[in-house]
This record gives C-alpha cells, structure tokens and sequence, in this order.
C-alpha cells in the first residue's frame, strides 16, 4: 500500500531534528517496544503483518503521531484481528475470558532476539537479472503490503548485488507463506528518480524482489 | 524553564496515550499473554547492552586489521559474528565503504529498518517523517544539516533498507590516527558516522 509511511521523496517535512537522539522519549515508549516484541513472539503474525498493521494507520494520524503510537496502533489491531484480546477487553482493559497460548520466558524472549529469524531461503528459480543488467520496476499500486517503494516505480536501474532468495514480504503479509523470491540490489542514478531536480552525483541503492522487475528491454 | 513549570511538568497527569499504553499493558500480563520480567529484559538489552559501542568495535578492527576489513566487506554477515554480534535486525548484513570518491548512508524510507545488533535502536530523528522523506532525494542537503559537506567529486550512495538486509557504513579513518590502539579508534566511531551522516574525527 502507498499510505502515508511511503514517505520517499515527499516534500515539506523541514529540517531534520538532531537534537532528538533518543531511542525512546517516553516511557510509555519503552513499554510499546517491550509489548509489541513479546506479544510478535507468541507467534501469530509476522514481522511483515506487523509492518502493514502499522501502515494501516490513518494518514492523517500517520503524519500526526510519532514512530511508537504507530507501533501501538499495529499491536492493538493485531491483537483484536487475531483473536488474542476483544475490543471490549481493549476498552476496558480487563481480561473478559483467558487464552490457551503459551506467553514467552524472559529467558526464552532473550534467546528469540539474539537469535534472529533469517529471511534467506533456497532459491526456487534461478535469477532472471545479472549483475549490471538494467532493468525497470514495475509500477503497481496494490492496497496491500509492498516494500517497492512508490518514488522508484517506472524508473530505470541497474542491477549491483544478487542477494539470493528471501521470504517475499508481499506474500508474507498476505497469507504467512515463506515463499521465496529473488532479491537484488539496485542502483538508481538520482537523476533518473528526480529529474533535473536531483542533487548532483548521488544515486540510491534499494533492495527489491524479483516481481518488482522488469527487464528494460520488457 | 521556570521554576512553575518545571513543577507542573513533574505532576502533569499522565497523557491519554500513557493511560492507553498503561492499560493494554496490565490486560496483556492478566491475561498472561505476556510477563512483565520479559518487557524489562528486553527494554533493558537494547537500552544498555546492545548499541554503537558494538558497531564501532567493528570499523575499528577493520581500521586495523586488512584481512577483517575484507571479510567484513565480502561478507558483512560473518564477519560481525565473528565478533559475537548477532541477533534480530542484523540477520543479513551488509557493509559499504566510504572513500575518498564515495559517501555512504543509510536511510529506511518505508519504515525505520536499521542494523541493531551493531548500532542497538535507531534514534528518533532516523525514524522522523523528515529524515526519511529527504535522505534520499536530498542526500547532502540531509548530510550539510549534520555538518557533512562533501566535495562535488564525492558520489553520494543512499541505502534504502527495504528488504532484510542491513547497511552498516564503514566510515574512512581519520588522518593521524595510525598509531592508535583499536580501543582508542573504537572511541572516536560514533553512531551517525555509521548510519553514514557525519564522518569520524579526532576528538
């Protein structure tokens, strides 16, 4: 989905705030973070679910709302679709009925995070770009989860880096399926992005799936 | 700030978003979906134990070391297990060099995507509407307002971290610092040099 997270390339948000160096300014902000990773933890939805819960927010309230009411909006949606809690429970914050899931150990949330979860899956098709190819990204404009950005659609770029097969995050988020898709690395000269309007001698590096691209001779 | 408001600051009622957050927090522990030790261990892990001082011990033994720089170059991945650093968000790492015809960063423009078993959690500012929205079609714009102007031989590289892989910056080592010790090199390596806004410089 293009909603308000896709913020590539937009103008009008002003100078950057360096003096915001924090990780959390709050402590509600560390509660959120703590929150969202134990309840991802009991397994019922992936961290690519969990990114377009997130852009699901309203626009509005998107551009409004700092980085952790969006993290929080994800969760509260999450946890009411997936049958963990009720909107009534939400309301009122007492639990109504209990759960048959498993809650994570300390120990055990420890050992999930320094672990990681690798996206890296055994290729199902061979690649179809070669390093140095050129090729365009497809444009489309799917209301669901995506990670190719809107500021690259149509644009022309070479392919710099083959990454192997990841979990296709579109997919991911649509049904949970791990199924694996090319991922490349791509340049993109800043003035085939921006136009005139780019800055001199800059280019952008994105890593996009295979279905996102086109050959250029396509 | 007055002496008034600082008084007032200090016995504000908690906000509606505090309450919000302080009430979904208490259903989740009664409904045993989560337990409360596991929220302080992990806010814990990633406020004080795992951040920068991790990615800077890495550029500094590459600083050091020409056979780790290679490695970490061809295989970012391995070579930051190598030194013990792994986990969630740095599954599949990568790390570009800055040169002197090359500047790197990094940016997340989709969400807020960052190395964290190197770097720990992005600071708010990397996570703001305006760094993400201008990194990359104004990269030395950005880099000017952390005091980074480059000359217009540079190429400026942008890494939009929009898959699973993580971009940690290999910045270039100040003149100088040749006889330096790799715990005196790893003290001048700050964040922002690492997402790629700022260049190292002897203190």
């Amino acid at each position: 989905m293009n909603g308000a997270h896709d913020l590539g390339g937009k103008h009008g948000f002003g100078p950057i705030d360096r003096s915001q160096t924090e990780n959390f300014v709050h402590p509600w902000e560390e509660s959120v973070f703590g929150l969202t990773l134990t309840c991802g933890m009991l397994g019922q939805w992936n961290l690519d679910q969990s990114r377009y819960a997130r852009e699901k927010t309203d626009p509005a309230h998107y551009l409004s709302s700092t980085y952790y009411e969006h993290w929080l909006h994800g969760l509260e949606l999450l946890l009411v679709e997936k049958g963990l809690i009720t909107k009534d429970e939400l309301t009122d914050g007492k639990a109504a009925a209990k759960t048959k899931l498993q809650r994570v150990s300390p120990e055990q949330a420890l050992q999930i995070v320094r672990s990681g979860a690798p996206t890296e899956l055994p290729q199902k098709n061979p690649s179809r770009f070669a390093v140095n190819q050129t090729v365009v990204v497809k444009t489309n404009n799917p209301k669901s989860h995506t990670r190719a950005p809107t500021y690259i659609m149509g644009v022309k770029g070479t392919i710099h880096k083959l990454h192997g097969a990841h979990i296709f995050a579109d997919e991911h988020a649509k049904s949970g399926n791990k199924v694996p898709e090319n991922l490349y690395n791509v340049r993109f000269d800043g003035k085939d992005i921006w136009g005139s309007d780019a800055e001199p001698n800059s280019c952008v590096y994105i890593d996009l799936f295979e279905p996102y691209l086109l050959s250029f001779a396509d | 700030m007055s002496e008034h408001e600082e008084h007032q600051h200090h016995h504000a009622p908690p906000s509606e978003i505090e309450e919000r957050v302080k009430k979904l927090e208490a259903l989740l522990i009664d409904k045993k979906l989560v337990d409360p030790l596991s929220l302080d261990l992990l806010v814990d892990t990633y406020q004080n134990r795992v951040g920068p001082r991790n990615g800077a011990a890495v550029v500094a033994r590459a600083w050091s070391d020409p056979d780790y720089r290679k490695r970490l170059l061809e295989d970012a991945t391995s070579a930051i297990i190598e030194m013990g650093y792994a986990g969630r968000q740095g599954e599949h790492l990568v790390c570009v060099e800055n040169t002197p015809k090359v500047h790197n960063m990094v940016v997340c423009t989709l969400c807020s995507c960052y190395p964290w078993p190197v770097l720990g959690l992005p600071p708010t500012w990397y996570k703001a509407t305006s760094y993400r929205s201008r990194a990359v079609s104004e990269p030395r714009s950005v880099l000017k307002e952390f005091g980074t102007e480059l000359h217009p031989d540079v190429e400026v590289r942008v890494w939009d971290s929009t898959a699973e892989v993580r971009y940690l910056v290999l910045p270039m080592q100040p003149a100088g610092t040749e006889s330096y010790s790799v715990e005196q090199l790893a003290s001048l390596v700050k964040r922002d040099a690492m997402i790629g806004v700022t260049e190292v410089k002897v203190n």
